[in-house]
């Protein structure tokens, strides 16, 4: 018979969980709100969901470092680091939602309560060292945004929610598995007493065995959420069906709060010096950058060639994981920190342009050809555009480039000279496909189709505002990246994740 | 007046972003005001430039991102005061040569050179590497645009050729800074990315060698070096003639600044270990283009190839490790800059006429333009090295130099002397003299003002400097024998030691 365990309110910290209740009571108002009145603007529910955010990233930039809620959730520097990116990426998004056409999707008060339970379930995500919670964020935010993408109405939406569901059912599956081999290890779901455990059973015979098992399976799951080789193909059809936004916002914050957990399982298993999961991870992360390079080299679709791009950024991310040091994963935040403004920004100029009707191309909204001629036509766009760009490359003082050196100098540290050549490599041959874009918009003449109406198609007050943040943020970096860099440096080192 | 350096490099960059709303018929005046008001200031830079300090001067500091030591730090000596003049004059030059009638979209023409301006002002004086990386990449945006906007019918090929190729080697020569930076803080325990700091790191033979390697990258590129220079050919070829002129004065020099400022000053053991392998690849650059030069039938190609050709002689004097040598490179990059500045411009204003640079279409140039004539063999005999005229100073100084290092070296690099004046005088001979055959050159126009305002300074300083290049020598000397003594006493190796020859007393 088991003792009743008496735990009272205040030892539960429910601080630690007011985050995420702010996020799903946001989502549950906005479905009230629809349910007193029906027929609202889009503008309410898009400003309301900005109000309901700004509150949650007031909490969690109130929250202090411990744990809570029954010793399942963790707030620690990363926690708190990664749902403040997380938001803000949330607050440049959600107004991509005021264009200036109708996109139905945005008239449902049900897209603005899924991407609030997204963001709570992306919160345990990152908050949480407890295998099952994590798993439950994990499947929380992907169905609710498996749903968002295919609100978006149209054939290959369907296809892509389709596509991603069933890759993330397989995810899943492959996430639960390896849990339940670490749980069988280890006897704890808990990150920390798992090392503990195998701290202590390292010197045993046909454990490695077993390590394989749970990482390897963990990894296979995480290389499907981060779109890895050989588990990259469903991101670029996914990206594609999926609204400009969202696609510009999956290839983020999502993606961040993968990396957050994938930082803290496998850097535990990085730090107990099981050199396999290093080289799996490193292998992964520099086929994953090389082949998403070339196959972007080869789109004919800038929306595509963008997949590639976040596809390929991620590649080059997960080298950090694999580095394991303080330095390298300040560089995952600060990479991430500034790669979603100047992204989001890339994508959001697509939203632009996005006509209802493909009027270009019988098979892609955004091929090549769209944007030719652009300097003519909508010359402060294709400068804007060609910034992005830019700063996707790598050029300096653009803002990825910060993120660029830091990481490639984290790896000349951690002594693994060849991973930075590597790196460097690969942002010359980005630069090619983010070239041709700055080619076809500055150095051609416009086509016929391109015109004042086509370009400007879907452009709003709203759309500027975001992009103007983003414009100032993506060439102003090499003012603020020293408090940034600061603070991340500070959050991660409270962490105590990575090697010093 | 202390910041003179950044108002130097953000002059021209503010002056671009108000250029957006200067009217378009104005933007050439703006520009010449401009590139002037920048002239001024850089010629005043050298008048309160203190000759006699060999070190770095009006330097600047102040940090960007502390904790990785990375700061904006500026600073100029002999060795690149007058790059940065001479980047200043022939931008200024380039702009007072465009022809408002055949240039389209004149305000984005002049927007975009003061934007290189400024690229080319901060590779110069920077003296932190990042800072120095960050001018080093952005410069190939503006004159990616010019290439590709104003070029010829390939223009799109050739200017993303150009970017990529030298974007490719900068990102190796990046990894090797940040190793640098690496060493420094394993030394050191605090991040910079000062070079003056990186000056007295003593690092062992073998990171000498990777790191030499990978600054090699992106400097040889630049320069460019054979086997790397095929990208030149076609910049040249389909560049219109304001991006041919800064792209052969200024921008191939921040290949043989960087191995001047970089390569030699911190890894002085590795740069005499390697001085074999640049030996052989300059002198192969040097007779191998100066062939390929003779072989062309394009004169806006012959002149590129000589261009390449000089900078073999540039590399070598570099590489001479001596003051005389390593003085005279630095004297020479001044005069191909002004030299081969020159020629484009001159082949620039032929192509304007006829719309072509085809030698066999010309011929008997001399009876119908006689002035243009004249000042293209001024420029000829500079380029082959005249005495009296500026290229003889430099070309001599670096033979003079080299003859310390390899005798048979100098006798191979000399003899480019004579293929250098086979084909230019080839050149000039099939376009200039004989008979007026072809009818279209019939009533051809000599120079007007405006290629008269822009080409005479030019010859000017030719003159000038050949017959007097002591001011100029003067500082540059102080410089190069600083730098000499700082590699001597940062050389590991006894060997290097000896290898590095200079006249200590002189220095002092």
């Amino acid at each position: 018979m088991l003792e009743p365990v008496n735990i009272g309110f205040a030892e539960l910290h429910m601080a630690t969980l007011m985050p995420m209740l702010i996020a799903i009571g946001g989502g549950l108002l906005i479905l009230t709100m629809d349910l007193l009145k029906e027929n609202l603007h889009k503008s309410l529910y898009v400003m309301v969901t900005i109000l309901i955010l700004l509150v949650d990233l007031g909490a969690v930039l109130g929250l202090e470092y411990q744990k809570g809620f029954f010793d399942v959730l963790l707030i620690d520097g990363v926690a708190i680091l990664s749902q403040v990116i997380m938001l803000v990426g949330s607050i440049l998004f959600i107004p991509l939602a005021l264009t200036s056409k109708r996109f139905h999707e945005y008239s449902y008060p049900e897209f603005f309560a899924l991407f609030m339970f997204m963001i709570a379930g992306l919160q345990f995500m990152v908050s949480s060292d407890n295998l099952i919670l994590i798993f439950i964020g994990l499947e929380t935010s992907s169905l609710a945004l498996y749903t968002l993408i295919a609100l978006h109405n149209r054939a290959n939406s369907f296809e892509a929610a389709v596509k991603y569901f069933t890759m993330g059912a397989l995810a899943a599956g492959f996430f639960t598995m390896g849990s339940a081999v670490l749980y069988g290890i280890s006897g704890s779901l808990e990150l920390n007493q798992i090392a503990v455990a195998l701290q202590s059973r390292m010197d045993e015979a046909g454990l490695m065995f077993l390590i394989l098992g749970g990482a390897g399976l963990i990894l296979v799951a995480f290389a499907f959420k981060l779109s890895l080789f050989p588990f990259h193909t469903w991101a670029p059809d996914v990206y594609e069906g999926a609204s400009s936004p969202l696609a510009g916002y999956m290839s983020v914050v999502p993606k961040l709060a993968a990396f957050v957990v994938s930082m803290r399982i496998f850097e535990m298993f990085i730090e107990l010096h099981i050199e396999w999961v290093q080289t799996a991870i490193l292998a992964l992360a520099v086929i994953t950058m090389t082949i998403a390079n070339i196959m972007a080299l080869v789109q004919e679709d800038v929306k595509r060639m963008l997949a590639y791009s976040s596809i390929s950024h991620a590649g080059f991310v997960m080298a950090a994981v694999a580095l394991a040091t303080v330095k390298a994963n300040s560089g995952i935040f600060l990479y991430y920190g500034l790669f979603m403004f100047t992204n989001l920004g890339a994508f959001a100029m697509l939203w632009v342009s996005r006509h209802k009707d493909r009027v270009h191309h019988a098979r892609y909204d955004h091929p090549y050809d769209k944007f030719s001629g652009m300097i003519k036509i909508m010359p402060t766009g294709a400068v804007v555009m060609a910034l992005f760009m830019l700063s996707l490359a790598g050029v300096p003082p653009f803002s990825v480039f910060w993120g660029k050196i830091y990481l490639m100098s984290a790896a000349v540290d951690a002594g693994f000279f060849w991973l930075a050549i590597v790196m460097g490599l690969n942002s010359a041959i980005a630069a090619y496909y983010y070239l041709k874009l700055i080619v076809y918009m500055f150095l051609k003449e416009p086509t016929d189709l391109v015109n004042q109406e086509t370009t400007y198609y879907n452009v709003s007050k709203p759309l500027l505002t975001i992009l103007g943040f983003a414009v100032f943020v993506t060439v102003g970096s090499m003012f603020y990246v020293d408090p940034l860099l600061e603070h991340i440096t500070e959050m991660i080192k409270v962490s105590g994740i990575g090697f010093n | 007046m202390n910041h003179i350096l950044s108002v130097l490099i953000f002059f021209p960059a503010l002056a671009g972003v108000l250029g957006f709303v200067v009217d378009k018929r104005s933007a050439r005046a703006y520009g010449i005001a401009v590139a002037s008001v920048e002239l001024i200031l850089a010629l005043w830079l050298w008048l309160s430039f203190d000759g006699t300090n060999a070190g770095m001067q009006f330097t600047e500091f102040s940090p960007i991102i502390s904790q990785f030591g990375i700061s904006y730090n500026l600073g100029v000596d002999g060795i690149s005061l007058f790059i940065v003049i001479m980047a200043a004059l022939i931008t200024l030059l380039g702009i007072i040569l465009l022809d408002e009638t055949k240039i389209a979209n004149m305000k984005n023409m002049i927007i975009s050179l003061l934007f290189l301006e400024m690229t080319m002002m901060g590779v110069f004086v920077a003296l932190d590497a990042i800072i120095f990386y960050l001018f080093w990449e952005l410069s190939l945006v503006p004159m990616l645009y010019i290439i590709g906007a104003w070029g010829g019918p390939t223009r799109v090929y050739a200017a993303v050729k150009f970017f990529l190729y030298t974007f490719a080697g900068s990102l190796i020569m990046l990894v090797g800074l940040l190793s640098m930076a690496y060493f420094y803080h394993l030394e050191g325990g605090v991040w910079s990315f000062n070079l003056l700091d990186w000056y007295q790191l003593n690092l062992t033979s073998d990171q000498q060698f990777w790191l030499f390697l990978s600054f090699f990258a992106g400097f040889a590129i630049k320069v460019p070096m054979f086997p790397f220079h095929t990208w030149l050919p076609h910049a040249h070829g389909q560049a219109p003639t304001i991006g041919s002129v800064i792209l052969a004065a200024v921008l191939l020099k921040m290949g043989t600044y960087g191995f001047v400022r970089f390569s030699l000053p911190i890894l002085p053991d590795a740069s005499v270990a390697f001085t074999p392998f640049i030996m052989v690849l300059s002198l192969i650059m040097i007779v191998y283009t100066a062939m390929i030069a003779f072989a062309q039938k394009d004169m806006k190609q012959v002149i590129a190839y000589s261009s390449v050709s000089h900078m073999g002689v540039i590399m070598l004097g570099v590489f001479a490790m001596n003051a005389e040598g390593l003085g005279g490179s630095i004297f020479l990059m001044l005069s191909h800059g002004i030299v081969s500045g020159a020629l484009f411009m001159l082949v620039g204003v032929i192509y304007e006429r006829r719309g072509t640079k085809i030698m066999d279409e010309f011929g008997g140039l001399a009876s119908v333009m006689p002035v243009y004539a004249t000042i293209f063999g001024v420029m000829l005999m500079a380029s082959v090295g005249l005495p009296l005229t500026i290229g003889f100073v430099g070309e001599f100084l670096v033979l003079l130099g080299f003859y310390k290092v390899s005798v048979i070296g100098t006798i191979i690099a000399g003899s480019t002397i004579i293929i250098g004046s086979v084909y230019m005088l080839a050149l000039f001979k099939k376009s200039f003299f004989g008979p007026l055959t072809n009818e279209k050159n019939k009533n051809l126009k000599d120079l007007d003002r405006r290629e008269l305002t822009a080409l005479l300074p030019l010859v000017a300083i030719v003159v000038w400097l050949g017959v007097y290049p002591k001011p100029v020598l003067g500082p540059i000397d102080n410089s190069v024998k600083a730098l000499l003594v700082q590699m001597e006493e940062h050389a590991q190796l006894e060997s290097t030691k000896e290898a590095i020859i200079i006249s200590k007393k002189e220095a002092k």
